[in-house]
């Protein structure tokens, strides 16, 4: 699991309200170097819950220096570009678990994917 | 003013004329496409008399009248089931009186028959063939006296419910009583631990005794049915359930006398008449592979009587040309039958239920509650697609041409969900796109993620991701493996959740018309590349019964579709399409069918009730099957019979799930499809003999023309962009409106 499809993920249990972001829980973080296309990026950064990104690239240890706010004019930021690529495609949860905010549900991560079946008295 | 009308009527009457010409020459060419019947232009004795057939409902004895009124007949053939007859006259001259009654009505039931007649050259009543009985088919006539008659009948209390000696059901169909064990219709088979205490009623005993002794059966029977019929009732066609009877089967006809149909797999038929106090004994190659069955009609087809043997009755029609129509009475069967105690183990294994590799044991019902709905996908979806994984994903390469048209036409950067990603083959179609794919099977997922895309396990109902955020969906063939119509709905109300407002969602299902446009689509097709042998593979391992029909029969007991209804029924069509072939193999369509050859109508409701008396409504036949509704088991690229049904998947490899890449390899390869359409979702190749085959069942709903929007219109803040029909599949795009 990347970060790019954490920040999609929601907790979707039964009766939750404020189910984002999941926390990560992690025992298992791969980085492996992915090819850079910064116009690929600049468009997923507005589609982006931004702070989540950042809580989560906290919590696994490569925030990269990354601001809480998001910047402006990030379209011509190489730099900062190649921080939220790394941090979006490149960092990967291999094992561990997701977390539910508001339940404390976990969802487990084994081998990059993570597992959202709920049982059916959850859904 | 006079001349002038009578000018007019004049050419009234030549345009009937003609219009009568036209008619006939359209009969004749009918029956030359159809039935290899020329008609000539020269007089000859013979004529062929369109419309003139037992398969429209004309009597023998009232085309007799008819043509007899010009001359002397010398032969008169009348086929079964066909709207035509052949009729051969003494002489040239007569034979051209008899021509000159093109055009002449008759009066059939309700219905008026216009009968068109031509010359031919000879009439080959040989032509049509002789049938022989089923092998291991035996009819005894007068195996009881009239007294035993009487006595039997007698002996059998209808009004008596007293369930610790028989079971007694009144079926839709017939009445039926069980003795020595009770015949259970939801399973086809006996609760064998459970005896019936009375056993056998005394007065059977002589009767059985003379069996053994006249050699019919060695081993006495310990089950008894009875059947009581009454006139234009009947039993569909079925083979007795292999795993709970032993081979011989002893049946008893009292009463009136009916016409049983014997059915060979490969669509050889034989209708067998039996007479009332006749002893049928089936066994070998008719009692297990054969079906019989009686049609559900008020007359059958039977030998005429011959005035100078009152008793000609022959056990099977292959005298065709002395057929006439005979009204059915009440008539009671005795069948005799001896409880099986080890599996079967006979010659016929296509047709065998102790010889299914892994066939369910009991086909599941269409779910009734939510809970049914659950362990239904449960166990025949999402079990099944883990079992599967690997090899289902090495059939799934080539992503399909529209499909891929819709996700190229995605802004760059859009964010894509594919809900129900299967391997992934979507998820990098447009990699300008930011795709996440979910799939209920992990096996698949593990798949995607092992091929560096995206994904995460859930389930369609329930997606964890954030409202709104999608500019896309896609839901390529998985809607229809939800069991209600209430839970598909939901999964596309989960589909629009996602999307933004104005973002797109195409859904894509696997459709019932597996022949649209007069195309059949890349599955059906896939038969006939395959050839004979492929076909022959596919129905061996398939396991069931050797055509869709059977299977459904074989494995619920029940008749499933209108086609088979309506040949159950009278041997008479079913369908707009069918209707002239299997009619009468006459008419050219739908259309000109009923127009041309008058008297055939042209869908089953109408041909039911225009050939009144002969066969009761289809529709009625489809509801009155007598066990629930027992989902049916499809045969690989055949026409669905049915909506709701099982899927089977020939697993490869022996191996489950886990991921063999040899096998998958070796499986590409043999699709051949590689270039082509994926013959989509539901493609699979025939097995090879040489891997054992393990076979899966996957629950579908297929939907109909028309059902899918219906479903997207009940979900609220989307409209319909397109929709469209795909290679067999039903396809829509939505957008979301963002007025919910």
């Amino acid at each position: 699991m990347k970060l790019l499809t954490h920040n999609m993920l929601t907790s979707h249990v039964k009766g939750v309200t404020k189910g984002y972001p999941l926390l990560i829980k992690a025992t298992e973080v791969k980085v492996s170097e992915v090819e850079f296309n910064p116009n690929f990026v600049s468009r997923m950064i507005p589609k982006l819950e931004w702070s989540a990104l950042v809580q989560a690239a906290d919590g696994l240890g490569h925030l990269q220096d990354l601001p809480a706010e998001l910047v402006t004019d990030y379209e011509n930021n190489e730099d900062f570009l190649r921080k939220v690529h790394r941090v979006l495609l490149e960092v990967e949860v291999l094992e561990g678990c997701l977390q539910c905010p508001e339940s404390g549900r976990e969802f487990p991560i084994s081998r990059g994917v993570p597992n959202m079946l709920l049982n059916e008295d959850e859904a | 003013m006079e001349p002038c009308s009578e000018n007019v009527k004049a050419v009234r009457r030549s345009k009937e004329e003609k219009k009568l010409i036209r008619k006939q020459i359209k009969a004749s060419h009918i029956l030359l496409k159809h039935e290899g019947i020329s008609t000539v232009s020269q007089p000859t004795k013979s004529l062929v008399v369109a419309n003139g057939g037992l398969g429209n409902g004309v009597s023998r004895e009232q085309l007799q009248d008819v043509l007899g009124e010009v001359g002397e007949v010398e032969t008169l053939v009348m086929p079964p089931n066909k709207p035509y007859a052949l009729v051969t006259y003494r002489s040239e001259v007569s034979a051209q009186r008899g021509h000159a009654l093109n055009g002449r009505q008759l009066q059939c039931g309700d219905q008026i028959v216009t009968l068109y007649l031509s010359y031919v050259n000879t009439v080959d009543s040989e032509m049509w063939g002789c049938v022989d009985l089923p092998p291991g088919l035996v009819l005894v006539e007068e195996f009881v006296s009239p007294e035993e008659e009487a006595l039997l009948l007698d002996a059998i209390d209808w009004t008596s419910h007293d369930e610790n000696v028989t079971v007694q059901k009144v079926l839709k169909h017939r009445r039926v009583k069980h003795f020595g064990y009770e015949f259970r219709y939801d399973n086809n088979n006996v609760d064998k631990d459970k005896p019936l205490p009375g056993g056998l009623p005394q007065v059977c005993v002589p009767v059985l005794e003379r069996c053994v002794r006249d050699r019919h059966t060695e081993v006495m029977p310990d089950q008894l049915t009875v059947n009581q019929y009454q006139s234009g009732q009947g039993i569909p066609p079925h083979v007795d359930t292999h795993s709970a009877f032993e081979d011989l089967i002893l049946s008893l006809s009292l009463g009136a006398k009916t016409v049983m149909d014997f059915r060979h797999p490969e669509g050889r038929s034989v209708a067998v008449v039996l007479p009332g106090r006749s002893l049928l004994v089936m066994k070998g190659e008719s009692r297990y592979l054969w079906t019989h069955g009686i049609t559900p009609r008020k007359f059958d087809l039977v030998p005429a009587c011959d005035p100078k043997s009152p008793a000609a009755v022959t056990s099977d029609l292959s005298n065709h040309s002395n057929l006439t129509l005979s009204r059915r009475g009440t008539r009671t069967s005795l069948t005799f039958r001896k409880v099986r105690r080890t599996p079967c183990d006979c010659g016929y294994p296509s047709a065998c239920d102790s010889q299914q590799p892994t066939a369910p044991p009991s086909p599941p019902s269409l779910p009734r509650s939510q809970t049914d709905a659950c362990r239904l996908e449960a166990e025949f979806v999402h079990r099944v697609y883990e079992e599967i994984a690997c090899h289902f994903s090495s059939t799934r390469h080539s992503p399909w041409p529209r499909v891929c048209h819709f996700l190229s036409s995605l802004e760059p950067g859009s964010i894509l969900a594919d809900v129900g990603c299967g391997n992934g083959k979507y998820l990098g179609v447009n990699p300008e796109v930011i795709a996440v794919g979910c799939d209920r099977s992990s096996a698949l997922v593990q798949i995607c993620s092992e091929r560096g895309f995206q994904a995460f396990v859930s389930d369609a109902l329930n997606v964890p991701l954030r409202s709104d955020t999608c500019d896309a969906c896609i839901s390529i063939a998985v809607i229809h493996h939800l069991s209600t119509q209430k839970r598909r709905q939901a999964v596309v109300e989960e589909l629009v959740r996602l999307l933004r407002p104005g973002g797109r969602a195409l859904i894509y299902v696997w459709a019932v018309e597996q022949e649209y446009n007069k195309q059949k689509s890349k599955y059906l097709k896939e038969t006939r590349q395959q050839g004979p042998t492929g076909d022959q593979e596919s129905k061996s391992l398939t396991g069931n019964a050797t055509d869709a029909h059977n299977t459904a029969q074989d494995l619920s007991g029940i008749a499933t579709d209108a086609h088979n209804t309506a040949q159950d029924l009278s041997g008479i069509a079913t369908d707009a399409h069918n209707t002239a072939q299997d009619l009468s193999g006459i008419a050219t369509d739908a259309h000109n069918t009923a127009q041309d050859l008058s008297g055939i109508a042209t869908d089953a409701h109408n041909t039911a009730q225009d050939l009144s008396g002969i066969a009761t409504d289809c529709t009625k036949v489809h509801r009155e099957i007598e066990s629930p509704a027992k989902l049916s088991v499809h045969t690989n690229r055949t026409a669905f019979n049915s909506q709701d049904l099982l899927v089977p998947w020939h697993l490869k490899g022996g191996g489950r799930g886990g991921c063999n890449q040899g096998s998958g390899g070796d499986e590409q390869g043999e699709q051949g499809s590689k270039n082509t359409l994926d013959p989509h979702t539901e493609a699979q190749a025939p097995v090879p003999n040489t891997a054992p085959s393990q076979v899966f069942h996957r629950y579908y709903h297929v939907f109909q023309k028309g059902e899918l929007e219906e479903l997207c219109v009940r979900v609220r803040g989307v409209t319909i962009q397109r929709s469209y029909h795909d290679q067999g599949n039903w396809c829509v795009i939505l957008e979301k409106t963002g007025d919910r």
